[in-house]
């Protein structure tokens, strides 16, 4: 387009510097050419620039349209199956293909408890690691140890799943769980929780797989949390004499609480919808048991599971009924993370 | 005496103090440690069953020879299409999101929303394609299993977009703007090559995450025995392979899984380490 405009430009003063009798007549003619091209390059760098807006504006819009649409359909397709089974598709623990009789308590109870394993591991890790790299580490080894706990992030669940089936949980039904059962099995309260046979797949070993799996999401937040609280802060309390640890412990952790609580909730949301990993290695058994070490099931194992392989309108609905809990779980949870993070950026004075 | 106390109690301190240090360390090291183990049994078990006629053999029914050549090739089509769908889309929602719409209410709320599409479960995104592709469709096809991929890509891409677009100075949109440029032509020739490796750092981001995807195209686009032909049919692809192979009780198909998995955890790991590398990376990406 200046393109244009240029070589209008040129070609005119050429007109008018060549011509023998460059009268006003040329003269005018060679303003109004260019005043021409002047106004439709304009108009069509307007027209453009309008053209760019919506296109732009149409695919960012695309976004919200595609999480309003996922609840949409989620919802129609979970109609039948809340319709017939209400609200106490919620508490129900049947789960019955042959007489349609369907409920989500026990995937709903292995959700929530092989995250909240996931948990009770991941978080206090994930701490560790975020303070030894902003506190502890040598600057050489910060980035390679920072990438390589980045990666566990980047293998695919699948693998996870594979390798937790083929080779953790043997191991850990032969070493582990019998000596956890012994040393913790007679403990009133306790003992429930670690006691049966040592089958190595189940609730247990999905909820430490997951935490695994969780750790970098939680550990970078934390880590990026920590790396901007100001210097002056740390230094003023490390002047007065406090050791590493109180300095975390009392002024980095209370400056950056908010934060930190919005990495967790992050590692939570991702814990509740992971999908492979614990299909491989929980057992898919409907079933609640008191121990930790039994078989068990997820929402999203359920879905991976059976999915493709229901028949009836039912089935496939109870199942899609399922999906729209976790989603609502899910978006709840990480809504309130997005919300805790913006709180802490806002501070910053920009988003983080 | 106060001064015993005193030293008392500076010991303590001191001792708290490193037993939480020594704790942080042991911790990255417990983290480390999953990482290694994992790649060692990976390797140990993968390598020893890759050979040529995995790459252009189909996947054999159990007791016969065979090789994952029409999984990779549907995985590389469906990421190829998954991305092209994804990116473009993506690059454009990010450029509204940092050029047009700033601080407006309408960006934060597009963003809040994009960054919980990011984290969401990807089981849902393959439900939601089921129930809006594949149901009308009547059959599972390539096409379905693209889209659920393209979902997940859209978000990390508009993520890191906006992003890197944010990271480029404002003096230069004016600078550009000053010598008459119009908006759109400020962004994509001055703006868009400012940020250029930003972005394809995102979209190459985006290609790791949705190779090794499972979960979506279980419903998607399912799984085939056979080389595809079209994209309106189902497709084998590695990730389903590998789920259907080693949850299967024979003995050569779970060879080939542990085959299909050193390919796509190696591919993956390559892809984030060559960004990491040689490419701006985004600083967070939560």
């Amino acid at each position: 387009m200046t393109c244009d405009l240029y070589s209008n430009f040129t070609s005119a003063m050429e007109y008018g510097a060549t011509g023998h009798l460059a009268n006003q007549d040329t003269r005018m003619k060679t303003e109004e050419t260019l005043e021409n091209a002047t106004n439709t390059s304009i108009q069509r760098g307007v027209f453009l620039d309008k053209l760019f807006y919506h296109g732009t504006r149409i695919f960012a819009w695309v976004v919200l349209t595609v999480i309003v649409a996922i609840l949409v359909s989620l919802f129609l397709g979970a109609t039948p199956a809340l319709r017939k089974f209400g609200l106490g598709f919620l508490v129900s623990t049947a789960w019955n293909p042959v007489t349609e009789d369907f409920g989500a308590f026990v995937s709903i109870y292995g959700t929530l408890v092989t995250s909240a394993i996931a948990m009770l591991v991941g978080v206090p890790v994930s701490f560790g690691i975020a303070l030894f790299i902003t506190e502890l580490c040598p600057v050489f080894l910060k980035r390679p140890i920072g990438i390589a706990i980045e990666l566990l992030a980047a293998i695919p669940s699948i693998i996870y799943g594979m390798w937790g089936l083929f080779v953790f949980a043997p191991l850990f039904g032969d070493y582990i769980q019998p000596w956890v059962s012994d040393n913790l099995g007679n403990v009133p309260l306790v003992g429930a929780l670690f006691s049966g046979p040592p089958l190595g797949i189940g609730v247990l070993t999905a909820g430490i797989i997951l935490a695994i799996m969780v750790i970098p999401f939680m550990s970078a937040v934390m880590r990026d949390m920590f790396e901007v609280v100001p210097p002056l802060l740390k230094e003023s309390a490390y002047g007065i004499g406090a050791t590493t640890w109180e300095v975390v412990r009392h002024v980095v952790l209370p400056y950056t609480k908010i934060g930190v609580v919005g990495g967790i909730m992050l590692g939570l949301g991702r814990a509740l919808g992971e999908t492979m990993a614990v299909t491989f290695v929980i057992g898919n058994a409907n079933r609640i048991h008191a121990s930790l070490f039994m078989p068990g099931n997820t929402i999203s194992s359920s879905l991976a599971n059976q999915f493709t392989e229901a028949v009836g309108e039912m089935y496939t609905s109870s199942l899609i009924a399922l999906g729209l809990i976790l989603f609502l779980i899910t978006f709840v949870v990480l809504a309130a993370a997005k919300l805790l993070l913006f709180r802490i950026a806002g501070r910053e004075g920009r988003r983080g | 005496m106060q001064r015993l106390g005193n030293v008392g109690l500076y010991r303590r301190r001191r001792f708290v103090n490193s037993l939480v240090l020594i704790g942080s360390l042991g911790t990255t090291l417990f983290g480390l440690f999953w990482l290694g183990w994992l790649l060692w049994t990976l390797l140990g078990e993968g390598l020893q069953y890759l050979n040529l006629s995995i790459f252009y053999q189909a996947t054999p029914p159990p007791g016969s020879n065979g090789g994952l050549g029409n999984a990779i090739l549907g995985s590389i089509v469906l990421t190829v299409v998954g991305v092209l769908i994804g990116a473009p889309a993506g690059v454009l929602a990010g450029t509204y999101l940092s050029e047009f719409a700033r601080e407006s209410r309408a960006a934060s709320v597009i963003r809040f929303v994009n960054d919980i599409l990011l984290s969401a479960p990807s089981i849902i995104l393959g439900v939601f394609v089921y129930e809006v592709v594949v149901i009308h469709m009547g059959h599972f096809s390539g096409f379905a299993g693209s889209l659920a991929l393209a979902l997940i890509a859209l978000p990390i891409v508009v993520r890191t977009t906006e992003d890197m677009l944010r990271l480029v100075p404002n003096a230069v949109r004016e600078a550009a703007a000053a010598l008459g440029a119009p908006q759109w032509k400020v962004t994509i020739a001055i703006v868009f090559r400012a940020a250029r490796s930003g972005i394809l750092t995102g979209v190459l981001l985006a290609v790791a995450r949705i190779s090794g995807e499972t979960a979506p195209l279980l419903f998607t686009a399912l799984n085939n025995q056979f080389w595809s032909h079209s994209l309106n049919e189902p497709i084998a692809n590695l990730p389903v392979v590998i789920f259907q192979f080693a949850m299967s009780p024979y003995e050569d198909w779970q060879h080939l899984a542990w085959a299909g998995a050193v390919l796509i955890t190696l591919t993956i790991l390559l892809i984030n380490i060559l960004v990491r590398l040689f490419l701006k990376t985004p600083k967070s990406r939560y």
